[in-house]
């Protein structure tokens, strides 16, 4: 079953596509005498303009290489991708921002000019820089913090200095690749709430990968809940959370519900990629 | 300065002192040792009356030259390896033995082909220091995050732009510490080959004043080249220190 | 092509480079500067045959000197690194200390030695001490701070005895750094020795090298040089495995 190709009728038909993915495949060819691997797919996948879409699965899916695929980072072997009606080919196109799970901020540069690094290659005239960096910290809570060196800073501050470097382009379309990976959970609820301001305040599309469930109910439109290497979409759940929601809505009865579908079809499938990554180290490679 | 640094400087205050009163005492023989009082103020005697100028001049120069030359060659060197990992995986065995081998004893060669000049002063203080610069420059770019990458690609970047604005300053710490090798390196070969021969420089004036058993002269100068190699190496360290602090924070 | 068979045709191919770069040099430069690889390879089988005794008699002489001064390399480098690495605080007032000698060009500091010393077998062994101790030193000073803590926990818990916490932990967890150190000693000390035998001793390769170049006798000089060369590179090689081995472990 295929993301967005059913199950997403009634209230929003309306509904404007923004960014596509069609057949998707993706197969890392062999290298240096180990097999090629297929990662991905085929998948399909429609994402309406301005809804708020998770990627949940198990571990070594190939989740981030749906994103990356869908962010020009990387070719499909077979499929179509599109974005705003233009077919993505080879670069990242105007309009898209990805956050990674590593954390990228520049050691080098301060967290002002983390921020600025994006519009100060484009040639943004001086007083419009200062202004979109000041809001975009502003909005990040790093007012406070602009002039310090992301190395002072605790891993979720790094990660909101990615978030804000992203944020001055004004992306149409954000990819959240696990940013929230490497935190605690505590911090990880308090950075979905501000990840969802942004996305009222923005308008953006929101493409998130995560492999944590929690994550994923609490923050989507709707999810889409990937099987084992080769990942294909299992299911796509719509929660139909109001707008205007924050993290309490954990505390929802249709909070467990939603949950439990996706657990039902993410045990089985993380029990196989537990088995798979067994099975890769014991005799992955192959007998050339 | 921090209680460590006061410590080590007392310690070595110590240890000049103890030097002072074993020369003074007699304990070490006059005629091999000089307190360190009388090589300070022989080096000043010798900086006011000018004599050594021109050797220090020389000396300076050829490590100048030596210290720029390796560092632009080998990085640059070392960003080509880098591109082409077959040509680095063939070249690393030599890499691992370059250092092993004494190849000083080319110099002579050298001399053979350039003649008595500045030159092959200036190549071997180049060749000592090269490759350190070149494996440097190969490890720092090794450490570059792979994260860095996507985001130049994010940004549409062309891959002159992303060497420039995420490769070099990512690789920094590394670079820098080649920069530091760099100069002991050129400092080495450069006065080691005075030493073994050369018109002038430094190195020769050391060896000179030995066989003309002026121990004065020889103690000062040995003593000119310590603090002017430690001056720089501390100069260096505390400029690392600060960009490191900013790196890893604290 | 396997992937280890390609990569040793590449690293014979980067020979093959080095000595046509030499045989290139060899017709640049001419008969007075140096002898071709040929002309080398043969004079090298002379010395190894006809002129055997005399070059055995040197090499001895040399060999005998460079595992004195690796003796006291190693003794008194890992005593140092060992307690500057115990006591944390010793190490951080030396560290900069040891940087600084490291990086001090110390062909300076031969007139000391041959004071100290007098001409002969003492003064080049001191003299490749001086040069092997501060890696020595270095290296295992870090091996020892930068053992994890957990490991220390881990044994406390287990409630060994000091001596078996040194045994079975402390030791094996530091010796892939202290070995790392050990090579890069050896060869310093190698270079020290030869250095010293160059301008201190009428026996020894430095001295058969120094000889010649004096006696403007090119032969010698390069097939001297030349198995000087060869031996360091198959001596780096041999630590070299066994370093990569023991990293690989840990």
């Amino acid at each position: 079953m295929n993301a967005g190709a059913s199950g997403n009728g009634g209230g929003r038909a309306a509904a404007e596509l923004h960014a596509e993915l069609g057949g998707v495949t993706r197969v890392y060819p062999a290298v240096a005498g180990y097999r090629p691997v297929h990662a991905l797919g085929p998948v399909d996948l429609d994402l309406r303009r301005g809804e708020f879409f998770s990627v949940v699965g198990p571990s070594g899916c190939g989740k981030s290489t749906l994103l990356e695929v869908l962010a020009g980072l990387q070719p499909p072997s077979e499929g179509k991708v599109s974005f705003e009606g233009k077919p993505v080919h080879g670069q990242v196109p105007e309009g898209v921002g990805v956050v990674f799970q590593e954390d990228a901020s520049f050691p080098w540069l301060s967290v002002w000019d983390n921020a600025a690094f994006g519009l100060r290659r484009a040639g943004v005239d001086s007083a419009e820089i200062e202004r979109r960096v000041g809001d975009a910290l502003a909005f990040m809570g790093l007012k406070d913090f602009q002039r310090a060196y992301p190395a002072q800073l605790s891993g979720g501050m790094r990660q909101r200095v990615c978030i804000a470097r992203t944020l001055v382009l004004q992306p149409r379309l954000i990819l959240l690749d696990e940013p929230f990976g490497a935190l605690d959970a505590q911090t990880r609820l308090l950075m979905g709430d501000e990840v969802l301001r942004l996305w009222r305040r923005t308008g953006a599309t929101i493409l998130l990968i995560t492999h944590a469930l929690d994550e994923a109910a609490m923050l989507s439109d709707r999810v889409g809940v990937m099987s084992a290497r080769p990942g294909r979409f299992l299911d796509l759940v719509e929660t139909k959370w109001p707008k205007e929601r924050d993290s309490t809505i954990v505390s929802e009865a249709g909070f467990g519900e939603v949950t439990a579908r996706l657990w039902h079809h993410l045990r089985g499938e993380s029990l196989k990629a537990l088995g798979q990554s067994g099975a890769a180290a014991a005799g992955g490679r192959a007998e050339a | 300065m921090s209680r460590i640094g006061w410590i080590r400087l007392a310690v070595l205050a110590a240890l000049v002192a103890l030097l002072e009163t074993l020369v003074r005492t007699g304990i070490i023989p006059y005629k091999t040792m000089l307190p360190p009082s009388e090589m300070l103020t022989a080096l000043v005697r010798l900086l006011a009356a000018g004599t050594a100028t021109r050797d220090i001049v020389q000396t300076l120069t050829c490590v100048g030259a030596a210290l720029v030359s390796s560092v632009v060659a080998g990085f640059g060197l070392g960003v080509a390896i880098h591109r082409f990992p077959r040509v680095r995986r063939a070249l690393e065995p030599f890499f691992a033995t370059y250092y092993a081998v004494p190849f000083f004893i080319f110099y002579p060669v050298l001399i053979a082909i350039f003649d008595l000049s500045l030159l092959p002063i200036i190549l071997m203080g180049f060749a000592f220091a090269v490759i350190a610069m070149c494996i440097a420059t190969i490890n720092g770019l090794d450490r570059v995050p792979r994260v860095l990458g996507k985001v130049a690609r994010m940004h549409r970047m062309r891959e002159f732009e992303t060497a420039l604005r995420m490769k070099l300053p990512a690789a920094a710490p590394h670079l820098f510490t080649g920069l530091k090798l760099c100069v002991a390196y050129s400092f080495i070969g450069v006065i080691a080959s005075e030493f073994i021969l050369a018109p002038s420089g430094l190195g020769h004036a050391i060896a000179y004043a030995y066989n003309d058993f002026d121990n004065r002269t020889m103690y000062a100068l040995m003593l000119f080249v310590m603090i002017v190699v430690v001056t720089l190496n501390m100069l260096l360290h505390g400029w690392e220190q600060r960009l490191l602090k900013r790196w890893h924070g604290r | 092509m396997s992937d280890a068979a390609k990569r040793s045709f590449d690293i014979l191919l980067v020979l093959v480079a080095l000595f046509a770069g030499w045989q290139a040099l060899y017709h640049v430069a001419g008969e007075t500067a140096l002898t071709s690889p040929a002309q080398t390879l043969a004079y090298v089988g002379e010395l190894l045959t006809t002129k055997g005794d005399m070059f055995a008699r040197h090499a001895w002489e040399t060999g005998r000197a460079f595992l004195m001064a690796l003796g006291l390399s190693y003794a008194i480098g890992l005593a140092i690194g060992v307690a500057l690495g115990a006591h944390r605080l010793s190490g951080a007032v030396a560290e900069p200390i040891l940087v600084a000698l490291y990086s001090l060009p110390k062909v300076t500091l031969y007139p000391v030695i041959l004071l100290v010393f007098g001409l002969g077998l003492s003064a080049k062994v001191a003299f490749g001490a001086i040069h092997g101790v501060v890696p020595v030193a270095v290296f295992a000073m870090n091996a020892i701070r930068n053992i994890k803590p957990a490991y220390l926990k881990t044994a406390k818990t287990m409630r060994l005895g000091p001596f078996q916490v040194v045994s079975t932990v402390i030791f094996p967890a530091a010796l892939p750094e202290i070995v790392t150190g050990l090579r890069v000693g050896f060869s310093l000390t190698l270079l020290g020795v030869i250095i010293g035998e160059m301008f201190a001793s009428k026996q020894g390769l430095g001295f058969m090298v120094i000889n010649a170049i004096n006696l403007a006798d090119v032969e010698t000089m390069m097939a001297v040089a030349f198995l000087l060369f060869v031996a360091a590179a198959i001596a780096n090689g041999i630590l070299l495995w066994i370093d990569h081995w023991l990293h690989k472990r840990v």
